[in-house]
């Protein structure tokens, strides 16, 4: 490290976008700091509440209730996708027209916007129209998605899996074709095991993609809002009402505009927090890596 | 700017954060950051622990806010000694 102060000047092309990011971000977020210590009934008529909204929120016990669904579904959904994408990709073709073909074929789901993947599923699921709903009732198992809360439970995440593995295994799959033959070669000259192969030469290698992959795969479901919305509309009762929807429905439904800023704000540290855990992490790794010698 | 609702506490409070920033910025062209490990598991630069305690104090005034009867000033009392841990021993 040098200590010499360097030539800082390119920083000024940085404030085009500063702009931009102040426009759509910061000013907002900054409304949203000024309302959640407010009760602002109208532009003339606003009541300084101090503190009061961030403690009726932080002990709501609906939202407590909805904050512990969203965790446990995000992480619910990353024991079964990560895993999932992984062995996918390890059973992907890896030359040829199969390649491509089954990477298409895999693609699909991720092409479809969120608010139609939930209408797909709610029909699906249906018992009277829906082919699984009605083939699950045909042989006897007692399904319904608007009356079983496990049933519902069992169908979001379902869904999730179907509408995300892809871009796991497509992540791994990418992570997987970077490593260079030569490994496989020595592992084959010490007879290495499928297992020993996979172990400690695909895994270590796949290490960076998959932090990514849990980076991504946490804040989407972590943020989910349009699947589960159209697919349960949050019941049986509120059983599947995750934060995104809690929120919507008190600052849009009811205009309750001081709590739900203070409840985005505690939303957003939340996240801030999570991703800057994962931030850290990969940046971390990373520079082990580099005084490693790229081990 | 009377859309967005000012009051006194957030404006103190935005402001400085800014003075805060600007200050940064100051420091780090008169006498570059050198990173360095303290008591962190991971080695920061000055930035890097500013950040981290402020993200701290949030969690610190949320925890007090929400759980707590104790009048808000001493999470601000907490954070402000946290922030000057962390600065110096990071």
């Amino acid at each position: 490290m040098n200590n010499k102060v360097q030539n800082n000047r390119a920083w000024l092309l940085v404030l085009p976008m500063l702009v931009l990011v102040a426009f759509s971000a910061i000013i907002p977020l900054m409304t949203v700091v000024n309302y959640s210590v407010q009760d602002v009934l109208g532009p003339n008529a606003r009541f300084f509440t101090g503190t009061e909204w961030f403690t009726t929120m932080l002990n709501d016990p609906n939202l407590q209730a909805a904050f512990g669904r969203q965790v446990l579904f995000s992480l619910t959904i990353l024991a079964i996708q990560i895993p999932l994408g992984i062995g996918i990709a390890l059973l992907m073709p890896k030359k040829g027209w199969q390649a491509s073909a089954v990477l298409i074929l895999i693609t699909m789901p991720l092409l479809v916007p969120w608010n139609v993947v939930g209408s797909i599923w709610q029909i699906f699921t249906r018992g009277d129209i829906g082919l699984m709903g009605w083939s699950l009732g045909e042989i006897g198992i007692n399904y319904n998605i608007t009356r079983n809360a496990g049933d519902a439970w069992f169908t979001i995440i379902l869904m999730d899996v179907w509408h995300w593995t892809p871009l796991v295994a497509m992540l791994c799959y990418s992570g997987l074709r970077s490593i260079p033959e030569a490994y496989y070669q020595a592992a084959r000259i010490d007879r290495a095991s499928k297992w020993a192969v996979f172990r400690y030469i695909q895994l270590p290698k796949l290490i960076n993609v998959l932090v990514i992959a849990v980076l991504l795969r946490f804040m989407h479901s972590f943020m989910i809002y349009a699947e589960p919305f159209v697919l349960t509309g949050g019941g049986p009762g509120s059983s599947t009402t995750f934060l995104t929807q809690s929120l919507a429905t008190m600052a849009i439904g009811q205009q309750d505009l001081g709590p739900s800023a203070a409840f985005s704000i505690i939303y957003f540290l939340v996240i801030l927090l999570v991703s800057w855990i994962f931030y850290t992490t990969i940046m971390h790794m990373q520079k082990d890596k580099n005084s490693q010698g790229g081990a | 700017m009377s859309w967005m609702v000012w009051t006194l506490p957030t404006a103190i409070f935005f402001s400085s954060i800014a003075a805060m920033l600007a200050g940064m910025t100051v420091w780090e062209l008169r006498s570059p950051s050198i990173e360095r490990k303290g008591f962190l598991p991971i080695s920061t630069t000055r930035g890097d622990r500013l950040f981290i305690s402020l993200l701290s104090a949030a969690f610190i005034h949320l925890g007090v806010v929400g759980f707590t009867a104790f009048p808000i000033l001493l999470a601000s009392a907490i954070s402000v000694i946290w922030l000057f841990i962390m600065m110096r021993w990071g």
